[in-house]
């Protein structure tokens, strides 16, 4: 291999992670990381009155029965509502998760099967949910 | 040397020898203050409440499958130990909550005041918005919990 093909951060021996085509553009990283953090923020934002409106509909369904949380979520609007808070909470818990992981986890193998399986779970999660409470309302 | 950012970490000593500097935060050196606390817990209460979300999946999961696993579920959460999980869940979430809005307001650039709001700064105490705004949060935590619970306790 030539010399001048080997990338000037590898020459030195110093292991700067991004793609060849990144690195031919000499771009930096992926760029993706704003959507992420407005991402973030927007689920943040939607989740504030959601958080308000369910707790106070898990108190007024304090000892329900299964029926109680039929009647509960047969009306379009605790429905729709409950909707959005199940896809803003798994939504935002992944970005959440991603970051305290990617933060504390060095080991490479060890954080990518990390990020696979919290993401995996999420999304697990929040199809459990949706499909329960459509199965409740509907 | 695995990162060019450590290239900056090598010190040499009086007597020569190339060392690693030490690293910062000494976690063990430092006094908490309120920012530090809030912010490591802001952390922690969102990985409790990712586990406790797990929680709102099996009560919707059990209440539409069947009569038995929702009472299942309701007995469970009508425990002991449900309760305090439920307690803890509720504290968790409004400290997320009140602190994810302090964030919120963080981001518009506002909030960061160094300096104090009042003056003479009182002794053992400094006045600066995000050490005062720190301590709205927990107030409200405590005040926000006591509510849910007393209404809930009274619904009950």
């Amino acid at each position: 291999m030539p010399s001048d093909r080997i990338p000037p951060e590898k020459a030195l021996g110093v292991d700067i992670r991004r793609s060849e085509l990144k690195r031919a553009r000499g771009l930096g990283s992926a760029r993706h990381g704003s959507g992420a953090w407005i991402a973030e923020r927007v689920t943040a934002i939607a989740l504030v009155p959601l958080t308000l409106w369910f707790i106070a509909s898990v108190i007024s369904l304090e000892g329900t029965t299964r029926a109680g949380m039929i009647a509960w979520l047969h009306a379009p609007v605790p429905l729709v509502l409950i909707l959005c808070l199940i896809i803003a909470t798994f939504w935002h818990m992944e970005l959440g998760l991603r970051v305290v992981v990617e933060d504390y986890v060095q080991n490479d193998a060890i954080r990518i099967a990390m990020l696979l399986v919290q993401r995996g779970v999420c999304i697990v999660a929040a199809l459990l949910c949706i499909v329960a409470a459509l199965r409740l309302g509907l | 040397m695995k990162d060019v950012r450590d290239a900056l970490m090598v010190a040499r000593r009086s007597d020569g020898k190339l060392v690693n500097r030490p690293l910062s935060p000494h976690l063990q050196v430092y006094r908490w203050p309120i920012s530090m606390a809030l912010s490591i817990s802001h952390r922690v209460t969102g990985v409790g409440l990712s586990v406790g979300a797990l929680l709102m999946v099996w009560w919707l999961v059990a209440a539409a499958a069947s009569d038995s696993a929702f009472a299942t579920v309701q007995d469970f959460l009508g425990s002991g130990f449900g309760v305090f999980l439920l307690l803890c869940w509720t504290a968790a979430l409004l400290l997320h909550f009140f602190q994810g809005i302090r964030h919120l307001v963080w981001d518009t650039g506002r909030g960061f005041s160094a300096q104090a709001q009042q003056e003479p700064v009182r002794p053992g105490f400094e006045n600066r918005t995000y050490r005062i705004t720190g301590w709205l949060v927990i107030a409200a935590t405590v005040v926000a919990t006591l509510i849910v619970w007393i209404v809930g306790l009274l619904v009950w």
